[in-house]
């Protein structure tokens, strides 16, 4: 490799990318757009979920029960219906997400020491919030049965669960998407940005003066990926500042660490990037298969929003090839969890052969024969 | 004024898939040659300059330039060629003084070299006004002197032009040739492919192609001999239905346009004067002059090409 034509090739690059209007607003606007945008947007916190009460008992009891909900701050009421033919109404409507029923002999078998029961019923058309909220709701009311046993006694519970969150404290859902959005979005954009380079190329036949001349396509391949890796080191750099600063994301771990290991993703995925290209050979092409590549499995299969602990195999077999799968875990293990490299070095390792694999493909496929 | 061959081409063949696009080419160039390529589109003018200048693979047979292989050592080859293509392919959204430093860059031209070659290649191209122009900016003209410029920087001995002025207009068509003589003057071997016939009398040596073969590679004096049959030249009042019409005629071998008149090849002169005027007047045609004229390139290579089964559709 010649250091003089590398670094040709990277200053011409550099040049192209600062004159291409489209290129600026995919390596500067676009990041920032979509981390704002889905920061702000995406939350897994349920709160104030809208209940409606049907108080049939009208007690001292009753109201107390309601009041618990109330003020646990999971729900709103927003409703006190008359009748049990309001509450499909109002599930109907969507108005609440739930229903209390508490039958009228409530009082009477609080008092009496007999079981007591009330009626929840939820909109399980929305599966997620509905378990969420039911399993809410049952912990208030095992709360208040259990407050109601211990009126004016003093007794010790056999066991005690005392629970408390690590990394997450306050179980903020922005904590988990902040550092693993940063993660999604870099897959998406370097991939996208290095789509168009070698495409672009041979749409407008500047390849054939290139390759007429004595640079060696290694030198191409690498000498066109500079500049991005310093865009995607930036970018990544201003997401860092934005989660800290806007949203309040915790930053724990080692910031040099953060920097190689997205140092080394952005090999991998700009890498990617440049293989669709010299395969396309059209810049329309190399977008659309880039962004398929990359946005699904990266939004889907990288642990961002779904869990891979609870995929099934051929899913999980299928994440262990989304180079974002690695880099959504090294975030967040170093946002949240401040690890260092003794618990990330796997993640880092499959980036090392992600970097190699996307480098290794891109120099590959790009050949400068002409036909 | 030729020297030892740069350029040897022994049975050069490239294929894609079933259509053979040069077939079997044999020639050599002289060092300080101006070597013209001359045919129809389709001839494989193109195939040839791109596999000489190590963009493309042969299929069969060897080259050399600059004595190096072009199948083995392409990179090699690159190094001691300059070459423009067909194509304007310069960074449009560069500067001209931009271009000129990527191309430096790739060949290795650095330092006070690169200052100097720089201050070269702008006044060459007449455009050291325009440095900091974008080059998408630029007539066709300019764009083309800074191509040739971009592929000169290097100083390398053999220079590879394709269809250089295509679409360019006649002016600067003209200053552009007094380039290439400047450069061949210089030393440098230039390897020209052209379809307009006026260039192809500026070349040292003219190599015909048709079909991917190579028909005939003379001297553009000689190449004119070729035609070893009188020629007559037709001012009439419908030329195509008098090439029509004469095509009929027994002891006519050819008739075709030339500009407004018709040139017609004779197997014998006098019978043709004859025939000629009395088919014309049989088919209702006026025949407002006939005379014997001297070949030129165009009548070659049209008569040539024809014998040769006509050009490629396309």
């Amino acid at each position: 490799m010649n250091r003089t034509r590398l670094s040709a090739i990277a200053r011409k690059e550099f040049l192209q990318i600062r004159r291409d209007p489209r290129s600026l607003y995919l390596a500067f606007i676009l990041p920032i757009l979509l981390l704002t945008l889905f920061g702000y947007a995406i939350s897994f916190d349920i709160r104030n979920i809208r209940m409606a009460v049907l108080d049939q008992s009208q007690s001292a009891g009753s109201r107390e029960l309601i009041e618990s909900f109330e003020s646990s701050g999971y729900f709103t009421i927003v409703g006190r219906l008359a009748r049990v033919g309001d509450a499909d109404r109002v599930l109907g409507d969507g108005s609440a997400k739930l229903v209390l029923v508490i039958p009228p002999t409530f009082a009477a078998d609080l008092g009496s020491g007999r079981a007591a029961e009330v009626q929840l019923l939820l909109d399980g058309s929305d599966a997620n919030t509905a378990t969420i909220a039911q399993n809410y709701a049952d912990a208030i009311v095992s709360r208040y049965s259990t407050d109601v046993i211990l009126r004016g006694r003093t007794v010790t519970l056999p066991v005690r669960a005392e629970s408390r969150v690590w990394y997450n404290e306050t179980l903020e859902s922005r904590n988990m998407i902040v550092p693993g959005l940063v993660a999604v979005i870099m897959s998406i954009i370097a991939a996208m940005l290095t789509a168009l380079t070698i495409a672009r190329e041979w749409e407008r036949g500047t390849m054939e003066q290139l390759a007429a001349t004595p640079v060696h396509r290694l030198e191409v391949v690498i000498g066109k990926l500079i500049p991005y890796v310093g865009i995607g080191l930036f970018d990544v750099a201003v997401a860092t500042v934005l989660g800290l600063t806007v949203f309040r994301v915790p930053l724990r771990g080692d910031v040099l660490l953060l920097a190689v290991m997205t140092l080394l993703f952005l090999l991998g995925a700009l890498g990617l990037g440049m293989f669709i290209s010299a395969a396309m050979k059209s810049q329309m092409l190399a977008t659309q298969v880039a962004m398929i590549a990359t946005f699904l499995p990266a939004l889907l299969l990288s642990g961002f929003i779904f869990s891979i602990a609870t995929m099934p195999w051929v899913l999980k077999a299928l994440s262990r090839v989304v180079p974002a799968r690695y880099y959504v875990s090294v975030t967040k293990g170093i946002f949240l969890k401040g690890v260092g490299i003794d618990v990330l070095a796997v993640d880092g390792i499959a980036m090392v052969i992600f970097a190699a694999v996307g480098l290794g493909l891109a120099i590959r496929v790009f050949h400068k024969e002409i036909t | 004024m030729p020297g030892a061959d740069v350029v040897t081409v022994r049975g050069l063949t490239r294929t894609f898939g079933d259509f053979v696009a040069v077939d079997d080419v044999t020639f050599s160039v002289s060092a300080g040659e101006v070597f013209g390529f001359l045919g129809p589109n389709g001839a494989g003018k193109t195939t040839t300059i791109k596999m000489l200048t190590g963009l493309l693979r042969p299929t069969a047979g060897t080259a050399t330039v600059a004595g190096r292989d072009i199948a083995r050592e392409p990179a090699a080859v690159k190094r001691q060629i300059g070459y423009m293509s067909q194509l304007f392919s310069l960074y449009a959204d560069l500067t001209v003084g931009e271009n000129i430093e990527l191309f430096a860059g790739l060949y290795g031209v650095a330092g006070p070299r690169l200052a100097e070659r720089r201050a070269w290649v702008l006044k060459m191209a007449g455009l050291t006004e325009h440095e900091h122009r974008q080059t998408g900016e630029l007539s066709l003209g300019w764009k083309q002197r800074l191509a040739l410029g971009c592929a000169v920087l290097h100083e390398p001995p053999i220079l590879f032009l394709d269809e250089p002025t295509s679409g360019v207009d006649p002016v600067s068509r003209r200053s552009f040739w007094d380039l290439i003589y400047q450069l061949a003057e210089g030393g440098t071997t230039v390897f020209v492919s052209t379809h307009y016939m006026e260039e192809a009398e500026y070349c040292h040596r003219l190599a015909l192609m048709n079909r991917g073969r190579l028909i005939a590679l003379d001297r553009p004096g000689r190449l004119k001999r070729l035609l070893d049959r009188p020629l007559l030249e037709l001012k009439t009042d419908d030329a195509p239905r008098a090439v029509a019409a004469l095509r009929a005629v027994p002891g006519v071998l050819d008739a075709a346009m030339f500009g407004r008149a018709v040139h017609v090849l004779a197997s014998d002169r006098d019978d043709a004067l004859a025939a000629v005027p009395a088919a014309l007047a049989a088919a209702g045609r006026t025949c407002e002059a006939l005379e014997v004229v001297e070949p030129s390139l165009e009548d070659v290579f049209v008569a040539l090409v024809r014998r040769e089964g006509g050009a490629r559709d396309g």
